[in-house]
């Protein structure tokens, strides 16, 4: 394998594996800054319970999403740092004001919400967790402008040698379209994760009856949060297709495995072969008109296929190909799309069973929702392969070929140690947070703690 | 003043606060063992951080994303040219960063000894690599025409950049020291005042050994070593205040030494970012690295308008933990029926 191909498995493997935990730990601050409300709204114990217990598994979530979120801030410089000196002046400003205007905020209300329960009043205490929420919800709107910036370049110019692309407009940067709708989509995507999550937690212990008159709460706000989620990432992922058809059509065709241009288009719901050297796999079954309307949002849109694609841009760009891998494109937009669609179903069966009231007693409920845990991770996983690997071969669509972003002054050698490095840490982590997830998604609820006295030496035994 | 060296300082200033600030958790974490003997007594020093470490580091984080904002072709090269001992720095960060975490998570006197160790090494390596990395840009590596670093590993490891190294490591012990006489009591105070003691008189007279080797290495007349003096007296300030029950006094004392000779480095740096040891006229500097003057502009206004808000936020965070923490009294409540 060659340093550039070493480098993209890094960056790939690290940001995948950084962006299980991102998601979970945006929606998790919500839910349990939700569910702290309601303790300080009814002043009901349960509630109060509820908070301990899933904050508990937001903070071992964040330990890891946070050590894992600075490979992410130190990569660009080590493994592209001709991407860096060429975009440095757009895609360093989002960042930075990311650090500035959320990790400060997340990570020093963090602080405060875990040790503060007995050193502030109940109200500032609520705002704190509140504080982290608000943190996370903004550091994904600032990595997400710099993302989009990548899919679709704007508010920007070329200096005069060309090799720079700088800032002239940070209004064009954070109004581009495709970042509102790729924005909405990851917070979206966000209250999916943490609403799975904290569902399946809950119904685990519903099914062991385990305070079940306490998980019930929770696996209802799970559901309420769950059903409008689905719906609304499923609706934004679709705005998204839209506009992205309209600027990164390589994108789009790619992921349908659309090789030649159509009009109107059909939707292939699963097909047998298909890949870059594959144009004519089995289709098995197809949906007419329906393409048209996702890709384009009209009953009989144009989709233009990879082979016209691919000669446009060579006009354009020089030879070269320009075609990004489609058998990744096609699986990942369909693992994420019928998740998403599973999901729904399962909070529609989840909200149906608490207008019956069902919804501590359904077994079968229960044990699905507890499996469905893998779905949202996988689903993230799937989102972020069909964005990333539908822009290929550009690190920026049109403007810089990933092949010319790389630091020139790594060997081979160097980035296999760092490679290998990262995935033997990352599997270590992975495998301790997952063990401590499971034990204290499966502890039984605490009582709510006694207040410690006021003269009392403090102790502060979180850790 | 032009905005580029308005960001050359703000980066200084992120800097330098960020190694006054995670300077003392770097030190806590290398001395928790020893001032704790038992678990108890270990909870304690690292409860007394326990708020206050994950606010400071993201100090580290909006250094470097300012650094990629403001200086992208500094950011382009430091961070490919000294990529192992990056690389060495985030498993240690990780390292550490998991452990505060984990250590408390299960019942088993062996899971904690691993999670100890690893924060001890983690809190140990950090500080090393970054007065390395710090004490490279202005040694000096092999970097050419074009920006790009042209040496190896091997090339970091001189030894003004490994001294400076040292020289950090030894100031994070004795500001940990003196963190840990301020804010807590008992055994693990007295255990911090005495390792403290220990440890003053070798860190004040690494730091003058700095001083000298910086000002040499700089060679721009006294008016650009001020900070290195200020180092040095606030060095010896500390080495004389440790132990004398004057925990408030020390602890500001190790801040300012701490403070003072990360910027003497970048004192002796301006304008250059990034000395080179093929010819000055490779050396990168705060014009031939900067972003263009719209994105600095627009970053200038982000920082004025946010930064004071979150110096708000982190000192109000100081003053809710102002109080000292102690070991439970024997018969009180086990801490883990206390907290969640």
């Amino acid at each position: 394998m060659s340093a550039v191909d070493l480098a993209r498995l890094q960056f790939a493997t690290t940001s995948i594996y950084h962006f299980l935990f991102v998601p979970l730990t945006i929606g998790l601050a919500i839910l349990t800054a939700l569910l702290q409300t309601a303790w300080h709204r009814s002043d009901r114990s349960e509630y109060l319970r509820l908070t301990r217990f899933f904050g508990t598994l937001l903070v071992i979530n964040v330990a890891v999403g946070v050590v894992t979120g600075l490979v992410q801030e130190f990569q660009f410089g080590m493994n592209w740092s001709a991407y860096s000196r060429f975009v440095g002046d757009v895609f360093g400003a989002p960042l930075a004001i990311e650090g500035l205007a959320a990790f400060f905020l997340e990570s020093t209300f963090l602080g405060l919400w875990l040790f503060g329960w007995d050193r502030l009043s109940r109200r500032v205490h609520l705002a704190t967790i509140w504080a982290v929420a608000v943190g996370g919800v903004l550091s994904a709107a600032f990595i997400m402008a710099a993302n989009s910036w990548m899919q679709r370049p704007v508010g920007y110019q070329l200096n005069a040698a060309g090799d720079r692309a700088q800032l002239t407009d940070i209004w064009a940067v954070l109004t581009n379209v495709v970042f509102l709708w790729a924005y909405l989509h990851v917070l979206a995507a966000s209250l999916v994760t943490a609403g799975v999550v904290v569902l399946a937690v809950s119904a685990w212990h519903l099914r062991r009856r385990s305070s079940p008159d306490v998980f019930e709460r929770s696996a209802k706000l799970a559901v309420v949060v769950l059903v409008p989620a689905t719906m609304l990432v499923l609706f934004f992922g679709g705005r998204l297709g839209i506009n992205e058809t309209k600027y990164q059509p390589m994108k789009i065709a790619a992921a349908e495995g659309q090789w030649n241009t159509c009009q109107p288009c059909s939707f292939s719901v699963f097909q047998i072969g298909g890949g870059n050297n594959d144009q004519t796999p089995t289709k098995i079954i197809q949906v007419p008109h329906l393409l048209s309307v996702l890709s384009t949002g009209t009953w009989n849109g144009q989709v233009v296929g990879l082979n016209e694609l691919q000669a446009q841009y060579q006009q354009q760009y020089g030879a070269g190909t320009y075609i990004p891998n489609v058998f990744i494109q096609y699986w990942s937009m369909r693992t994420m799309a019928y998740l998403g669609v599973v999901v729904l179903l399962l909070s529609l069966w989840g909200a149906w069973l608490i207008w019956r009231k069902k919804l501590a007693t359904a077994k079968w409920f229960q044990r699905a929702a507890i499996w469905a845990t893998v779905l949202p991770f996988l689903m993230n996983t799937a989102g972020w392969m069909l964005t990333e690997n539908g822009r290929q071969p550009w690190i920026v669509q049109g403007l810089q070929l990933v092949g010319d972003a790389v630091s020139p002054s790594n060997s081979v050698t160097t980035i296999v140690i760092s490679l290998s490095v990262f995935v033997f840490l990352y599997v270590v982590l992975a495998v301790v947070a997952l063990m401590l997830m499971l034990h204290f998604a499966r502890k039984e609820l605490a009582a709510v703690p006694v207040a410690a006295e006021d003269d009392a030496p403090i102790l502060h035994f979180t850790y | 003043m032009t905005l580029v060296t308005f960001w050359f300082i703000i980066l200084a200033g992120l800097w330098t606060g960020f190694l006054v600030l995670e300077g003392f958790d770097f030190g806590v974490g290398m001395l928790h063992g020893v001032v704790g003997r038992g678990e108890a007594g270990r909870r304690v020093a690292i409860g007394a951080i326990g708020p206050l470490w994950d606010g400071n580091e993201v100090w580290l984080i909006v250094a470097t994303a300012g650094m990629f904002a403001a200086f992208p072709g500094w950011y382009a090269t430091m961070f490919s040219g000294f990529y192992l001992a990056i690389l060495l720095l985030l498993v240690a960060l990780i390292a550490r960063g998991v452990s505060f975490e984990f250590r408390g998570k299960r019942e088993s006197a062996r899971w904690r000894r691993t999670w100890d160790a690893a924060l001890t090494v983690g809190s140990l390596l950090a500080p090393l690599l970054i007065g390395v990395a710090l004490g490279n840009l202005l040694h000096g590596v092999p970097i050419a025409a074009d920006q790009e670093y042209t040496g190896g590993f091997v090339d970091l490891l001189n030894a003004y950049s490994l001294f400076t190294g040292v020289t950090v490591v030894l100031l994070c012990l004795l500001h940990g020291a003196t963190f840990l006489a301020l804010k807590t009591t008992g055994e693990v105070r007295e255990h911090a005042v005495r390792v403290g003691r220990r440890v003053a008189t070798v860190t004040a007279v690494a730091v003058v050994g700095f001083a000298v080797w910086t000002y040499v290495l700089v060679d721009k007349g006294l008016l650009a070593s001020l900070p290195e003096m200020a180092a040095v007296l606030a060095a010896g300030a500390a080495a004389w205040l440790v132990g004398r029950d004057r925990d408030g006094f020390a602890f500001v004392a190790t801040s300012l030494a701490i403070g003072a000779v990360v910027l003497s480095i970048f004192v002796g740096l301006y304008p250059r970012v990034m000395v080179s040891t093929l010819g000055s006229a490779a050396d990168l500097t705060v014009t031939n690295t900067a972003s263009s003057s719209y994105t600095l502009r627009l970053m200038t206004i982000v920082a004025v308008v946010l930064f004071p808000v979150v110096l708000a936020y982190q000192g109000w965070t100081y003053y809710v933990f102002r109080r000292r923490i102690g070991a439970a009294p024997t018969g009180a409540a086990r801490p883990r029926d206390r907290q969640r």
